[in-house]
């Protein structure tokens, strides 16, 4: 909360994102107290680690110090207050903490904690959730993540090619860095990979892999040279990937509905319906994976590919 | 008030919401609200997975021995939403980037000010070509 505060206060912008990533970070470990250990891998990585890059890329853009308001922060003082105390008087009936018996753990949880491991096969009761009590939510959300990364890329797109001379780095020549990271690079793409295909079990699923992967190369993107990375996965094929995780999940739709069963049923993949639970979950992430993965790399690409004017 | 301890999660995620409300609607810088906006964000994500928790509860993950499980189903919300949040957020700083390539500053004012000088700019050229025409 301090931490948050004072990334109110502080006109210099670059403090104010190095602020909100730590802010992230603390969050993040809120979050594994509360046993949402799938929830704060994804915080760490996406929080913590792409949002302060893209906001950063963004500053090298525009300016990094903002001018001082000429409004008096008054009225919105008042509004604040009122619509806090509102909330605050709202939640004073609200159930306690950790309460068992609150409304929210009576519903639809009980049945997706004590049969979900049993009819889809997976031991991760969120991945179990996630991908098949409610696929259709994550279809849509994968949607919206490429509808973003689309819209990102129309209004800046990308350009091909390394943008700046070879051996020349965002950070600098520090032998350092290049070593630390070599070592790195790799162990984070093993990473992202273990995440990946062992969400079913352990922590972890297709959007925090996704994450992981990109980050890997926007590390090495930062560390050898602007535009490097951009030589080993081009910016073209990026879109083709984004859209190819879409079609993959989509596609398992449609075979379970050619199957005869509703959409996003995953039981006609095997004869065994556990078993074709379990390769349908499979499969899915590997589509978030792979549309998670590309839609935030092409955003980092076409955010650092960006000449500044002015 | 017995019970403000088990409420402390509640009003943590109201602060920090009125926190992030606060940078939205008082602070001219672009790139500010949108930090604004991902506090209010995580606000919400942290009342969602405080929700979820169960006293004496395990992460949810079927594990031998463990009965008590937290609430599965805030988690998958939130975990989704994360990743949206980041991609919105991507898409605003695009529109930020673009506005300032169009404006030369990312300051509301500043932008307001120009669209203004734009507009009289425009009505006074148009009294003129009027002016000439007659």
């Amino acid at each position: 909360m301090l931490i948050a505060l004072a990334a109110i206060r502080l006109r210099d912008l670059f403090a104010v994102v190095m602020l909100f990533g730590v802010y992230s970070f603390m969050t993040a470990s809120l979050f594994m107290d509360l046993d949402a250990v799938d929830v704060a891998f994804t915080e760490a990585a996406v929080g913590a680690g792409v949002t302060t890059m893209l906001m950063l890329s963004t500053l090298r853009l525009t300016s990094r110090w903002e001018k001082p308001s000429k409004h008096s922060p008054l009225v919105p003082l008042i509004v604040v207050g009122i619509t806090g105390a509102a909330l605050v008087y709202g939640t004073l009936d609200a159930p306690l903490l950790g309460d068992p018996d609150a409304p929210v753990h009576q519903h639809v949880a009980p049945r997706y904690i004590e049969q979900g491991p049993v009819e889809v096969g997976v031991p991760n009761m969120v991945t179990a959730v996630l991908a098949s009590y409610r696929g259709y939510d994550t279809f849509g959300e994968t949607v919206v993540i490429f509808t973003a990364g689309l819209a990102v890329l129309l209004l800046l797109g990308i350009q091909e090619g390394p943008q700046t001379k070879a051996g020349r780095t965002a950070i600098g020549d520090q032998i350092v860095l290049r070593v630390v990271v070599k070592a790195l690079i790799p162990l984070i793409l093993l990473y992202g990979l273990y995440v990946q295909f062992h969400g079913d079990y352990g922590a972890g699923g297709g959007f925090q892999a996704g994450v992981i992967f990109a980050t890997g190369f926007i590390l090495y993107d930062l560390v050898f040279g602007e535009g490097n990375a951009r030589l080993v996965v081009p910016p073209r094929w990026l879109c083709r990937l984004s859209a190819l995780g879409v079609l993959i999940y989509g596609g398992v739709g449609v075979v379970s509905l050619l199957g005869g069963r509703a959409f996003l049923d995953y039981s006609v993949l095997s004869g065994d319906p556990v078993h074709g639970q379990h390769l349908g979950v499979l499969l899915i992430e590997v589509g978030v994976g792979i549309t998670v993965f590309s839609v935030i790399l092409a955003i980092f690409y076409a955010l650092s590919g960006r000449k500044r004017t002015s | 008030m017995s019970n403000l301890p088990g409420l402390y999660n509640d009003f943590v995620a109201i602060f920090l919401m009125m926190a992030g409300f606060y940078v939205v609607i008082s602070q001219g810088n672009l790139v500010k609200k949108l930090v604004g906006l991902s506090l209010f964000q995580t606000s919400v994500f942290i009342f969602f997975i405080s929700m979820g928790k169960v006293a004496g509860g395990h992460a949810p993950i079927l594990t031998e021995g463990v009965t008590v499980y937290s609430n599965p189903l805030p988690h998958v919300l939130i975990l989704t939403a994360i990743v949206v949040g980041v991609a919105t957020t991507a898409l605003g700083l695009a529109l930020v980037v673009r506005i300032h390539e169009a404006y030369g500053s990312v300051e509301e004012e500043e932008i307001q000010a120009r669209d203004d000088a734009g507009e009289g700019a425009r009505e006074a050229g148009g009294a003129a070509r009027r002016g000439t025409d007659s």
